[in-house]
């Protein structure tokens, strides 16, 4: 590999007529490309000395093939000078700043120095336009200077007084050159420009370099016909108008149409340039598509850069939709048999693997089912020939495979594969899994692994890529496997963990006291590893049973200890401990859950003490056999007892609906009578706010109130027997909020958190009296989803849920791009050993990574040690 | 009445020290960088303006850190370069 260059400095300066004709091969007069039999014509735009692009043919300048020829420029030496549409914005100022006479800037040397500073001086700034006063004198000739326009896209005039008249009189490119030219050397370094590299009159073309046909490749459709780039087209009309300009000036046409012509020439040229100028038509191709010229080559997304330079497509992938399977391992993802069957891995055949690798050929590229042995597309010969292995020649090849042949055998069972989904935000975002080749034609994962994906089953695709050598397969499962990525770097807590379903399941398992008999257990305990039965709970009628607790302890490492509360817990003042009525003191002794429910808190993504602790005491791959159990214990728990939520969950008895409108009712009753001491003049202030925003603010919390007061008349009804309810408790999905949106009283809609205001004169619909401060007017909604809204409601509703729409919609665009230019700046930095953040040029960013040399993977949110769990950990107590 | 303010005095400002030569060798030799390897800081910084530090001088920053109570890091004077 050759050794690493430092970039000493990056020259930019504008290519001379004088270097454009000396790296010319060739001067282009003639239009055509191709004659009858498809032979360039010499000097056209496919001359051969300008490169090869048809195999056979040899270039004329370098004599290499098609293959090894990078292409040579040629040029087109114009009729008259053109300016470039790049460069009008500079035109413009050095026309403006220097003497329409003598060519100096407008400044006299001590104006100069006052702008630009000394040699030395440090504070120094590039001469500008502001910096010229209009309409003054040269100072160096005394020329009075004239007011210069500027018409987009390339049109420069000079403003004259005419008998009192303001006259406008156009600058040709040629005049524009003479006055760049006059300007001295030593007045273009305070303007910025270095006149060694570029000298202004370069910005004006004289001579257009032809770029080599290898830029501008003419392809050969179906019918045979060629078709040519647009590039190509583009010259090809610089080069007819030239042409046309030249004659018509040798014949001595009159000076308009010799402007025409030469206007039409600039609008050519700046097309070629730039396809999407402002105030110019864009040249479009035949079927009335626009050309992609030079400029839209490199711009934008799928530009040069942002397209071919920093994106990349790579082989050896797949992509198609996934769907989720409980019954694989975290660490495994489903792959369909179609795609194992097409994705190969390279095995070199040895004396100790030849004779597995020649079943392997004998299989053949077609595998009949998802539990057969993995066959191979191709094997490849010492001399890198490639052989196919088809249906007729399996055992011909098989039998000719020796020690140094390569095998590119299917994917199989245990292989090591990443697996991806966009956008890759963070590391977790790529990860190692194993292949489990399954029937059907998606990809699946354990629905364990979606919170580090952010995954979901609504119709996302992943992709899929095989890494290829041994030292990348080595690399991948060490250091991206999913079972080295529970621990998010973000919080130094666990990523992946029970999500849904399974904190439902296991918070329905654990919570309170059940027994199980025999039968049930062994159902709930089908998959783990669990060699012996525990000790009996109790026996009653000749039967014997088992507690839910010691099930639950079963997939529990032994020696694990620890104390916390779960997410039920209501952080009451005093702690009951073991005898909280909801039993959300969790205590874990030697590994028997003693006390306590299991839920989110315990085993949740993002959450998951336990596993945090596993992780902790036993490593990362016992905590992925506990995720395992876990997800598979946690679906049979649930299906154990079944779980379904119905229009019926949210229904109410009487009593709780006519509390629910008692409690609405006072609601209403209290905000007018706020609204009443408002306009009564008795409002008292509170600090630093309006009466207004002391009454709105009022009601806000009036009416926030009533709505919490109607969920909790509504909890009281519904009661843990509600899925709704364990779901909310358990910190599976949704909120006691959503349950009393539901069920109770929808509450007050806002718009940027005000009440809504904003519709009419002094009302927000028709529906309302001018003024009304009341509720109802101002988007309170007292009805529930269950019992349907008004209206009025409804349009209040419509409004609130569009603000949240429109919220997300622009956070996330925004974040994008934050997140994009942070990555950008940050994408190359690195831990060296010595601890130092460094750049890829051993620049230190860092003196010590974030200060204290901790990775935040390691860390206990946040604290180097997590000392309070050690110790609990060994005293089995909480401390 | 001179009314400049000292920014060293305020309370968001870390405290900045001219290192002596001795001190940059050793510092060098440490991290085995070169000085352009050093994070830069402009001449005309305030906090550097207020220490009177000039041009390839190296500065001691001490800092509060949020993570590790005391952090200290270097910079090397530069010439702000013009626009």
């Amino acid at each position: 590999m050759p050794s690493p260059k430092r970039i000493g400095k990056i020259e930019f300066g504008l290519l001379s007529p004088k270097e454009i004709r000396e790296m010319s091969v060739r001067k282009i007069i003639w239009a055509d490309t191709y004659d009858d039999d498809g032979f360039p014509y010499p000097q056209g735009l496919m001359d051969l000395n300008l490169g090869v692009i048809d195999p056979g043919l040899r270039c004329k300048t370098c004599d290499q093939k098609a293959s090894e020829c990078p292409g040579h420029f040629g040029h087109i030496e114009l009729a008259k000078p053109v300016i470039h549409v790049g460069y009008t914005r500079l035109i413009r100022k050095l026309l403006r700043v220097t003497c329409r006479s003598c060519g100096r800037l407008l400044l006299s040397l001590d104006e100069v120095a006052k702008v630009f500073g000394t040699e030395d001086d440090l504070t120094g700034d590039q001469v500008s336009e502001k910096d010229v006063k209009k309409e003054r004198t040269c100072p160096h000739c005394g020329e009075q200077q004239l007011k210069i326009n500027f018409e987009k896209p390339t049109m420069f005039s000079e403003v004259l007084l005419e008998e009192g008249r303001k006259v406008e009189h156009k600058l040709t490119p040629a005049d524009i050159r003479a006055r760049l030219e006059k300007i001295p050397n030593e007045d273009l370094i305070p303007l910025g420009m270095n006149p060694e590299v570029a000298r202004p009159e370069w910005t004006i073309l004289t001579v257009l370099p032809v770029p080599p046909v290898t830029m501008r490749p003419s392809i050969i459709l179906e019918n045979g016909q060629r078709s040519e780039d647009d590039l190509t087209h583009k010259l090809v009309d610089i080069i007819r108008i030239n042409q046309r300009f030249k004659e018509n000036q040798d014949a001595g046409a009159p000076q308009l149409i010799i402007e025409d012509l030469w206007e039409l020439l600039q609008y050519h040229v700046t097309t070629y340039l730039d396809n999407e100028v402002a105030g110019c038509p864009p040249a479009r191709h035949r079927s009335g598509r626009p050309l992609k010229t030079l400029s839209q080559r490199l711009k934008g997304k799928d530009g040069r850069f942002r397209g071919s330079l920093s994106g990349k497509r790579v082989n050896f992938s797949s992509r198609t939709v996934i769907s989720p399977d409980p019954n694989l391992s975290v660490t495994e993802v489903g792959v369909p048999r179609a795609v194992a069957n097409e994705m190969t891995i390279p095995v070199r055949v040895t004396s100790y693997n030849i004779e597995q690798l020649k079943q392997i050929a004998r299989n053949g590229p077609s595998r009949p089912t998802v539990n057969g042995p993995c066959g191979a597309n191709y094997v490849i010969r010492p001399d890198n020939r490639r052989l196919r292995l088809a249906e007729g020649n399996l055992d011909t090849v098989a039998e000719m495979i020796e020690p140094g042949w390569t095998v590119e055998r299917q994917l199989r069972d245990g292989d090591v594969v990443l697996f991806n989904r966009q956008p890759s935000l963070h590391r977790m975002s790529i990860m190692a899994h194993r292949v489990k080749v399954t029937e059907g034609k998606t990809f699946r994962l354990n629905p364990a692994v979606c919170p580090p994906y952010n995954a979901d089953f609504d119709g996302d695709e992943m992709n899929l890529h095989i890494p290829q050598t041994e030292e990348a397969r080595a690399e991948a499962y060490i250091l991206i496997s999913v079972e080295e990525n529970i621990l998010s770097p973000r919080f130094g807590g666990p990523i992946i963990g029970g999500i849904h379903d399974h904190v439902s399941g296991i918070f329905m398992l654990t919570h309170g006291m059940r027994h199980f008999t025999k039968e049930e257990v062994l159902y709930l305990l089908r998959f783990t590893n669990i060699e012996h039965m525990p000790p009996t709970a109790k026996e009653e009628n000749e039967t014997e049973y088992w507690t839910n607790k010691q099930v639950f302890s079963q997939i529990l490492p032994t020696e694990l200890n620890m104390v916390f509360r779960a997410s039920s817990c209501q952080n009451c003042e005093t702690c009951k401990k073991e005898l909280c009525e909801r039993d959300a003191y969790v205590r874990i002794f030697d590994g028997k859950l003693e006390s306590g429910t299991i839920d989110k808190k315990a085993i949740g993504a993002f959450d998951g003490q336990i596993v945090n602790r596993i992780i902790r005491q036993y490593g990362m791959r016992r905590a992925a056999e506990f995720i395992d159990d876990l997800t598979k214990l946690s679906i049979r728990a649930i299906m154990l007892d079944g779980f379904s939520f119905g229009i019926d969950d949210e229904d109410l008895s009487k009593t709780e609906h006519g509390q629910i409108e008692e409690v609405l009712r006072n609601a209403a009753l209290d905000v007018e009578r706020r609204i009443k001491i408002y306009e009564e003049g008795q409002l008292e202030p509170m600090p630093g706010r309006t009466v207004e925003e002391t009454l709105e603010m009022q009601i806000m919390q009036v009416l926030g109130k009533a709505r919490d007061l109607t969920g909790q008349i509504a909890g009281r009804h519904l009661g843990l027997t509600n899925s709704a309810v364990v779901m909310a408790v358990s910190g599976a999905r949704g909120s006691m909020l959503n349950l009393t949106q539901m069920a109770g009283c929808i509450g007050q809609q806002s718009v940027r958190g005000e009440r809504i205001v904003r519709g009419y004169d002094d009302r927000t619909l028709p529906h309302f009296r001018k003024g009304d401060r009341g509720s109802d007017a101002h988007g309170f909604i007292k009805h529930s989803y269950k019992g349907g809204l008004n209206p009025t409601e409804f349009f209040f509703h419509a409004i609130g849920g569009r603000e949240g729409l429109v919220d997300t919609a622009v956070r996330t665009s925004q974040s994008g791009y934050l997140q994009r230019r942070m990555i950008n700046a940050l994408q190359d930095l690195k831990v060296a050993y010595d601890g130092t953040v460094r750049t890829t040029g051993g620049r230190i960013i860092q003196f010590q990574y974030g200060e204290d040399g901790t990775d935040p993977t390691k860390s206990a949110f946040g604290d180097p040690v997590d000392v309070k769990g050690i110790v609990e950990s060994i005293v089995k107590e909480e401390v | 009445m001179d009314t400049k303010l000292n920014v060293l005095t305020h309370v968001m400002v870390p405290d900045h020290t001219i290192m002596s030569e001795e001190e940059v060798r050793t510092l060098l030799s440490h991290y085995n960088i070169t000085t352009e390897q050093l994070p830069n800081i402009f001449h005309d910084d305030p906090a550097v303006k207020a220490i009177d530090a000039k041009v390839d001088d190296v500065i001691r920053i001490v800092r509060i850190s949020h993570t590790a109570g005391r952090a200290e890091s270097y910079r090397l004077v530069i010439k702000r370069p013009k626009k």
